[in-house]
């Protein structure tokens, strides 16, 4: 089963509640790999201090002009929608960055004058931590292209009971990678006008996808009741709250594991994840603690 | 005429409660929110649509199913799996998903029956608008719509525009989270970037990425850690840090639960309440008119 962990908004608690999420399970002897999605500034590592066993380099597909065979006709210019390519006084100039590898060129050239190199973009790097089986991607600084970074993490999903995906804030493209083919969303919000309003935005976005969702409520005491009545009016069902507890946003500044520091939240977590896998029709195989189901439901 | 681009690195810091208030104390200033993603400055400045823009961010194929003769040569050619049959047996025409569609064209050019239609997309919408504090230009990116770098760039230019029209000493920008393309869009050709961070391990970790991106780009930056009381030793750590990477630490905000009832309020903390948490607030930006004036960064 695949759970993505997303939110319009940044800061409201992804990274803790994935993190957590994946070591209670963990702890319950479920086999279970979590993918740091957030490629711009991923933080699972800070809480995991995972072991990193492997790096390699992410690279997309850029074309290269072969210059004997090109006659600077510039019909890849016209045909590349990305401003990617220009051609001046017949001769072609590539701006990598720009590109978006769909391609264009190397089939439209006339005369066969293109292939494709790779070019680095960022690093996926995997290894493991407290039975948790981990990967994590990073963008180059100056990159734009997150997606291609995280597809490459999501293709590192190995054969887990249960997958968990931390993905980037918002509700554009490196989101909608992210998330795309998740079983499930967990929408993490915090209770204020800020987190309401990107919860809206990140709800249009799981209903764009046909994704099934549900809302986490992080630091639920902090603010007041809007997002907890849009929920109910939504019809939309709260898995998780989390209190505004000093504790966790101290364990939370020191790169502390919350059900480590503070044990009494394992079951927090815990009832979270048998809402979800009672709402998801029991997918997963949760074998050791296969009693617990749909309790709290 | 001075630019300033209030980003992050982590989200949820506090950027667009520090930029309210700094509307609240610029005086003549034009406002733009290019966190498109999740746009929130909306929330705590109320502003008066002026006037509406269709935002189109590229084009999207569709299919035109009575041209249609099912040869499949789109769908071998999409590099983005955007196009599908939605039965295996084939009994309909191919179908374009418009979420996965990256506009470049590829099917339309290689449709040998006209059967595609490639037209430019209505992908948001951008509005200015006038608050209490001056002109405002902010935008709405629709569901699961891409290239929010593109919608950024042209808030800012109308801003630019405005400002120079109306003779306006700043622009203040409200950026994203994050180091990609709607960040790097923001920030390019600024005249100062200030850093919006906490004192937490991630915010330390997202800083010193964004600290390397404005570098990159050449930008003079300035940071501020805010709730930097909740922990001492992490802020000044940052701090330090900050230093060696060239980021000169401009001020502390420390942490306040009104800056959360000003929002619930629906306006800045500078006009809900007056006190320490302002003056820390109004500290910080007479330091960032300093840097601006002076160049001091």
């Amino acid at each position: 089963m695949k759970i993505a962990i997303a939110s319009g908004k940044g800061g409201t608690g992804k990274t803790t509640i994935a993190t957590n999420l994946a070591l209670t399970l963990a702890d319950t002897g479920t086999n279970v790999q979590l993918l740091d999605c957030d490629v711009e500034e991923p933080n699972c590592h800070i809480f995991l201090k995972p072991q990193i066993e492997s790096s390699s380099p992410v690279t997309v597909m850029i074309p290269q002009v072969i210059e004997e065979k090109c006659t600077g006709c510039g019909i890849c210019a016209e045909v590349c929608e990305f401003s990617a390519i220009a051609v001046v006084k017949n001769k072609v100039l590539i701006f990598p960055e720009l590109c978006h590898g769909c391609g264009a060129c190397l089939l439209f050239c006339p005369e066969d004058a293109f292939v494709e190199v790779p070019r680095e973009v960022g690093v996926i790097e995997k290894g493991s931590s407290g039975g948790i089986t981990f990967t994590q991607g990073l963008l180059n600084i100056g990159e734009l292209m997150s997606p291609a970074v995280i597809s490459e993490v999501k293709k590192s999903t190995g054969d887990p009971d249960v997958l968990i995906i931390d993905s980037p804030p918002g509700t554009s493209c490196p989101v909608i990678e992210a998330v795309k083919d998740a079983d499930f969303v967990l929408l993490v919000t915090e209770p204020t006008p800020f987190g309401l309003n990107d919860l809206k935005l990140a709800v249009g976005m799981a209903q764009a996808l046909h994704l099934p969702f549900a809302v986490a409520i992080n630091r639920s005491d902090v603010g007041d009741e809007a997002v907890a009545e849009y929920c109910r009016r939504e019809n939309i069902e709260i898995f998780l709250e989390i209190p505004d507890d000093r504790r966790i946003a101290e364990a939370y500044s020191r790169g502390s594991m919350v059900v480590r520091e503070l044990p009494e939240y394992l079951k927090t977590f815990k009832t979270c994840w048998d809402r979800i896998r009672a709402f998801s029709g029991n997918e997963a195989s949760n074998k050791p603690d296969s009693d617990g189901t749909a309790k709290e439901v | 005429m001075k630019e300033i681009v209030v980003i992050s690195g982590k989200g949820g810091t506090g950027k667009t409660s520090i930029v309210a208030s700094f509307a609240a104390l610029a005086g003549e200033a034009v406002l733009a929110d290019c966190d498109v993603d999740a746009a929130d400055l909306h929330l705590v400045l109320n502003p008066k649509i002026e006037r509406r823009e269709d935002f189109s961010g590229g084009k999207k194929a569709s299919v035109i199913e009575e041209n249609c003769i099912g040869c499949d040569r789109c769908i071998e050619e999409c590099r983005f799996d955007a196009i599908s049959y939605s039965d295996s047996g084939k009994t309909d025409t191919p179908h374009i998903n418009h979420i996965f569609c990256e506009g470049c064209g590829v099917c339309f050019r290689v449709c040998p029956t006209d059967a595609i239609s490639f037209e430019p997309a209505v992908n948001g919408e951008w509005y200015v608008s006038s608050t209490k504090y001056g002109p405002m230009v902010h935008a709405r990116l629709g569901m699961a719509e891409g290239n929010s770098g593109k919608l950024v760039s042209q808030i800012r230019q109308e801003a630019r525009s405005i400002a120079e029209k109306g003779n306006l000493d700043y622009i203040i920008v409200d950026g994203s989270p994050g180091v990609g393309c709607p960040v790097i869009s923001s920030i390019t050709g600024a005249d100062l970037v200030l850093v919006i961070t906490e004192p937490t391990l991630s915010g330390r970790h997202d800083l010193l990425r964004v600290a390397e991106l404005t570098s990159f780009f050449r930008i003079p930056t300035i940071v501020c850690v805010n709730k930097w009381d909740l922990n001492a030793d992490i802020t000044g750590q940052i701090e330090q840090e900050a230093r060696e990477h060239n980021v000169r630490p401009a001020g502390r905000v420390r942490y306040d639960t009104s800056v959360t009832r000003a929002q619930i309020a629906g306006t800045s903390i500078i006009a809900f309440a007056d006190g320490d948490v302002s003056s820390d607030i109004r500290n910080l930006w007479n330091s960032v008119v300093t840097t601006l004036d002076g160049g001091t960064a």
